[in-house]
């Protein structure tokens, strides 16, 4: 074998082991029967695939993918003026990038435990409202989409900001003055030049806070608190509470299939628009 | 008539350094203006504050008889066609053009876009993106899309030095060309010496924030004002501290009569130290019994010299160029 076959083994063997592996036995799970007491048993059998076309769970798939797709913009709608700051910033640019990649200090799970403390009836929020005389009853902040919304947007948002900042700063300022230079002020330069050439880094951005969300687990779990739903907590509920592991494996490769699918027709689509 | 731009004691410093030193200047309407200095001189920087994508540090940038400090590059009336062109990658040729026009809510965009390639012979090109264009085709493009917006003044910063050699030549007449049927006044800012003296009505040297020297090509190149401006523009020799151009020198054989009828009336002996052909010339340096060296430009079918020969270096005192 060649040097450079060997310095691939390693990796190869990281992903057969921890990858393919469990892919495999999540698929031939997803085609078993459920055990009465859980756990699996024969025969084979497509009929976990037929119950996830139950309005239930139909229900919970698009809920996911709005959830995601809301997380998605927003994030979006955050991060692209962010990065174009600090892109055109004179100095202090390694600084504000620290600052958007500091929550990673701390992991993601004592992050949004965090909003928990914020959030709730008793939270920073509430109590300074009402102290402030503003409300007088506290605001329903936690447990709804909203909370979910806003715990998935606070944790994928440095994964939208890191690459539009990426292609921003590569962007030729001589375009920008260009763009002034032929009448355009500068809201027109940002939509007409600015953000048609970040594109790459929108649709890393957009990839990285979408998959991501559209599986979310944790969030969901946390600050939706058992009320607000996404495919990851039902993958979770049909492999723990319900002991249906064939239709939880169902699920998971359900949802596997779509972000593949979603993936392979939007970068299609922005290549063609790229040639 | 008032000149279309004219620059009042400007000046631009920029930390550390004084990129712009009181430079007043006034530009005829319709005329093709060069400034013409080494890099760093401040002719880029001048550029930039007459586009307003640098503010003064003091002094006045006026056009049309008005002062325009204070506007923003997309309120002023003049274009810039940027060094490395800077197309918009992601728009075609026509979109290029046509940008400028949609920033104004111009009316009558499609004939004013197809007049203006037609200006500068692009038809048929409209739809490739800059990655599909050649770099003239690109330079082209850039133009156009100045172009079609009739500004004041086009300011062109070193539009030919990224083409090859042979292309910036033929550029060089079109421009004029183009400049000429469009009527517009061109601003050229260039470190070649060649470049503004070919293409300019007048030229302005610029060293070290100053402007040196304005006129027109002819009467820079043969009467300069300062030993810099000699230099800059076209070789020079230094012979006892006059400066004499290597095509007004002859060279001939030693002992031969210098002063005699319209030879040359001064002379210096010398030895060949070198002979380069280069096609429509021979240039021919000689080291000088004083020891300073000296080149001679010659036609290709003056007697040839071969290093070691002695000479007698010649020139007519009228070609003399002194400096205080």
């Amino acid at each position: 074998m060649k040097l450079r076959t060997w310095f691939l083994l390693p990796a190869w063997l990281t992903m057969a082991v921890l990858f393919a592996a469990p892919f495999v036995i999540v698929l031939a799970y997803s085609f078993l029967t459920r055990g009465v007491y859980g756990g699996l048993e024969l025969p084979w059998t497509a009929e976990s695939y037929r119950r996830l076309f139950d309005p239930l769970y139909l229900i919970i798939l698009w809920r996911s993918f709005a959830m995601a797709l809301a997380a998605t913009a927003l994030c979006l709608l955050l991060a692209f003026p962010a990065a174009l700051f600090i892109a055109r910033a004179p100095r202090y640019r390694n600084l504000y990038l620290q600052l958007v990649m500091l929550p990673f200090w701390t992991s993601f799970l004592v992050r949004t435990y965090a909003w928990i403390f914020l959030l709730r009836d008793t939270g920073l929020f509430n109590t300074a409202l009402e102290a402030l005389g503003i409300i007088h009853a506290p605001l329903p902040l936690l447990y709804n989409d909203g909370a979910v919304l806003l715990g998935l947007v606070y944790g994928y948002l440095p994964f939208m900001v890191l690459p539009i900042y990426a292609t921003l700063e590569r962007l030729d300022p001589a375009l920008v003055e260009a763009a002034a230079d032929l009448g355009a002020r500068p809201l027109a330069t940002v939509f007409q030049i600015v953000v048609p050439l970040s594109r790459p880094g929108i649709v890393a951005g957009s990839i990285l806070v979408f998959i991501p969300c559209l599986g979310a687990y944790l969030t969901p779990d946390l600050l939706g608190g058992g009320r607000t739903v996404m495919v990851g907590n039902l993958v979770q509920n049909q492999f723990t509470t319900a002991r249906d592991w064939p239709f939880g494996a169902a699920v998971s490769i359900a949802l596997m299939a779509l972000v593949t699918l979603l993936l392979v027709v939007y970068l299609r689509r922005q290549s063609e628009l790229l040639a | 008539m008032a000149p279309i731009l004219e620059l009042r004691k400007l000046v631009k410093d920029f930390p550390g350094q004084q990129a712009v030193r009181e430079i007043s200047l006034a530009i005829p309407r319709g005329s093709f203006f060069s400034l013409v200095g080494p890099s760093g001189c401040g002719k880029t920087t001048t550029l930039r504050l007459i586009a307003g994508f640098e503010q003064p540090t003091s002094g006045d940038v006026l056009l049309n008889g008005e002062i325009v400090n204070q506007r923003q590059p997309y309120e002023r009336n003049v274009s810039t066609v940027f060094q490395n062109y800077a197309l918009f990658p992601h728009l075609t040729a026509r979109g290029n053009v046509e940008f400028g026009l949609k920033r104004h809510r111009a009316t009558d965009i499609d004939r004013r876009v197809r007049q203006v390639l037609e200006l500068v012979s692009l038809t048929g090109k409209e739809s490739r993106r800059p990655a599909q264009l050649s770099g003239g085709e690109r330079q082209r493009v850039a133009l156009a899309r100045s172009l079609v917006l009739q500004p004041d003044v086009l300011l062109l910063d070193e539009p030919l030095a990224a083409l090859d050699p042979k292309l910036r030549k033929q550029m060089r007449v079109e421009l004029k060309a183009m400049q000429r049927r469009a009527g517009v006044t061109f601003l050229l800012v260039t470190h070649d010496q060649e470049e503004a003296l070919s293409m300019s009505d007048h030229l302005a040297v610029m060293n070290e924030g100053r402007i040196e020297q304005v006129g027109p090509p002819e009467d820079v190149y043969l009467r300069p004002r300062s030993r810099f401006v000699a230099g800059f523009l076209g070789a020079i020799n230094w012979i006892s501290g006059a400066g004499i151009r290597p095509e007004a020198v002859r060279l001939l054989p030693p002992g031969e009569s210098a002063s005699s009828g319209a030879t040359p009336d001064r002379a210096a002996p010398g030895v060949v130290t070198g002979a380069v052909f280069l096609g429509d010339c021979v240039q021919v340096t000689v080291r000088l019994h004083s020891g300073e060296d000296a080149m001679a430009q010659l036609p290709r079918r003056a007697a040839f010299f071969q290093p070691g020969d002695d000479v007698q270096f010649c020139w007519s005192a009228a070609d003399e160029m002194t400096f205080p």
